[in-house]
Parts: structure tokens; sequence; C-alpha cells
């Protein structure tokens, strides 16, 4: 991977777009991240074994791209992949809220897994034209794996949302449940508008009225409403999150953290 | 997930519970590569083809077996049965006429 990282002889402009791409890519990585460790959590539960797979395969999808990013990000830093995913600590996570919430029953997760392959394709499709050479690779790389993943998310909630009333249900709960968390997938700041200004990022915002007819389209199919419930409070890009994530970085860290100096895995 | 399933009271059928349907069984089919025909590679449970295309997909090309796909039901699958292997097949061992080994092959003449 080579990147667009300034040399060291670079002026302060330079290193601080270098700051900028470094936080960008860190948000990216830990979204994919944080989603993988959740969905890691289907494995042997899933209803069938064939859905179990389905799962792994996605959330080692999102675990390649998460390395990949991680590994970008650190090298701003001088710090491995490993040093940025096991040993910070929740506030210095900038993922976004929807994925770490938890998987909740087979629904709930294929509606977190709608709600965000709609908006991760339209981010990458853009982002494959990133003037950031590595950003654009791990993006173009990321389009094909998240297409599939849209696909699966897109058949099981027509299956589930249009299927029995049982399942209508439980995919009606599962979309009302993900829903609060959207509003915080548009959000821009500073960053990403500095960003997105010298053509290295994508502001979020641009993506919602394509996600909002794509998933509206899909749920309506789905004979499912659009829910109309307030927004939580965000901040997952700010390190500030839901009560859920603490757990899960712990069952994803102590391992790590119990054995600091182990050199190999 | 299997927690959320009922519990049957009373003695265990030994067929599918009403209401409980397993999904059906799928025979999935791969071609390694363009000219290659499709192959047997085994079978999954889906609940419709779609998905069960999809299935196949994710349990038997993760490692890039394949280009394309066929999954067919298993049910419409007429197969010989192990019992009449022998009227079947058994009268074809002495009949060494019907191998093509008392022509030469021609030079150049592959896959055969």
């Amino acid at each position: 991977m080579t990147g667009t990282r300034p040399a060291t002889a670079a002026g302060d402009v330079a290193r601080d777009v270098a700051g900028d791409v470094a936080a960008y890519a860190l948000r990216l990585g830990d979204d994919a991240l944080v989603l993988a460790q959740r969905l890691a959590g289907w494995v042997s539960r899933a209803p069938e074994l064939e859905e179990d797979v389905a799962l792994a395969n996605i959330a080692l999808d999102l675990l390649g791209q998460a390395r990949t990013l991680l590994t970008y990000a650190g090298s701003f830093h001088g710090l491995s992949e490993d040093d940025l995913a096991y040993f910070r600590d929740e506030r210095d996570f900038v993922n976004l809220h929807l994925v770490e919430l938890p998987n909740g029953d087979f629904a709930v997760t294929i509606a977190r897994q709608l709600l965000f392959s709609a908006y991760q394709l339209l981010l990458h499709e853009r982002l494959a034209g990133s003037a950031d050479e590595t950003l654009a690779g791990v993006a173009a790389k990321a389009v094909k794996e998240v297409a599939y993943h849209r696909d699966h998310a897109v058949r099981w909630a027509l299956r589930l949302g249009d299927g029995t009333a049982e399942s209508h249900a439980r995919m009606r709960t599962g979309v009302e449940r993900c829903w609060p968390y959207v509003g915080e997938l548009f959000e821009s700041d500073p960053l990403v508008r500095r960003l997105a200004a010298a053509g290295v990022a994508v502001d979020p915002a641009e993506l919602c009225p394509q996600w909002t007819a794509f998933v509206g389209g899909v749920l309506a199919e789905a004979t499912l409403a659009v829910p109309d419930l307030p927004a939580r409070i965000t901040g997952g890009r700010r390190g500030v999150h839901t009560e859920h994530l603490g757990y899960l970085l712990a069952e994803l860290q102590h391992l790590r953290r119990s054995h600091p100096e182990a050199a190999t895995w | 997930m299997t927690a959320d399933r009922p519990v049957p009271s009373g003695p265990v059928p030994s067929g599918p519970v009403p209401g409980q349907r397993e999904w059906p069984l799928w025979e999935v089919f791969v071609r390694a590569r363009r000219g290659l025909a499709h192959v047997h590679v085994g079978s999954l449970h889906a609940p419709d083809a779609e998905l069960a295309l999809r299935n196949a997909r994710d349990v038997y090309t993760r490692r890039q077996e394949g280009v394309s796909l066929w999954v067919v039901p298993a049910a419409v699958i007429t197969a010989s049965s192990p019992d009449e292997k022998d009227p079947f097949f058994a009268p074809a061992a002495d009949k060494v006429y019907r191998h093509p080994t008392f022509y030469e092959l021609p030079d150049g003449v592959r896959n055969l």
C-alpha cells in the first residue's frame, strides 16, 4: 500500500491534511472493525449453518477493510493496526453508533446490515474516486464486497418483511430498533468538509437522498413502513458512544491486553 | 436462533414438526472455469432458489472455486437406488467392446 503520506520535508499544511486523512481513515476503519466484531458474534449461532457462513464472510470482508484502514491511519503516527485495534479505549473509537448496536435477533441484524451496507456502498462508490490513492484503493475493493452485503440484507429484509406475521413483526421491530441511529450516518463536520473540498473524502450529507430513496424502496417492497422516530443523540465520531461499545471492546481487546508482550499471534 | 424455537412436548415426532418446516435441500453444482462442465460439489439448505444461490456462493465458492453456480432442488432429482446397483451397472463390467480401447488415438486429440 502506498499512499499520499507526505515526505518529511512537507510543510505544516501538508501535515494538517495528513492528520485529517489519518482521522478520516480511522473513522471508516472503526466502523468496519466494530461491525465485524458484532457480526462475528453470530458464528455458531445463526439460524442455519449456511447463514452462519454468510454472516462470517461479511464479517471477514469488513475485518479486511478495517485492517487496511487502521494500518493506513496508524502509518501517520507510527502505530500498527494492532496498536489501534487493541490499545485504544472507548473514547478513542470514532465509529458510528449504528454499528455498535447489539445483534438482537436475526431481523435486528438484518435491519442494521441493510441500513449500514446501503450507506457504505454509496460511500465507497464515491470514495473510489478519492484523490488519496490508498483510500481510493480500499474503496474500490470494498465496493464489490459491500454490494454483496447489501444484496444479502435486501433479500432477507424482503423475505422477513413480506413473510409471515411473525417475521414481519420482527423485521419491523428490527428496523425501528436501528432507525434512531440513522441520522448520524449523514452528519458532516469540519474535518470531512475540509477533506471533501480537497477531493479526498466523501461528505456523508451528500449520500442522504440516494440512501433514503434506496432504503425507502426496499422497505416499501418488504411491506414495512419507514419509521417516524426521533433521532438519538449522536457523537460516535467524537468518541462518545452508546453503553454497548465498552462491552464489545472488552471482548475484542482483553486477550491482547492480557498479553501485551506477546510478539506473535 | 435455536433457543427461540418452541420445545415440542410429548414424544419426539419423527417427521417434520408442523409449522417448523426445515428449509428444503438444494444440490449445488460449480463450474470451475469456462469450458468445463458444472460439477456437483455438495448440498445446502435454503428457503428458496435465490437464497440457495447466495448460500452456495458463500459455502462453496469462497476460495475462488468457480465462475458459475447451479442450484437444483434435491427433491426434483430422480436417483438410481443402491438396491438396483447390480441390474443397473453390473452388466457393463464384462463388455470391454464398449470401451474405445481398440483404437489408436491420433496425436493432438486431448481431453478424451
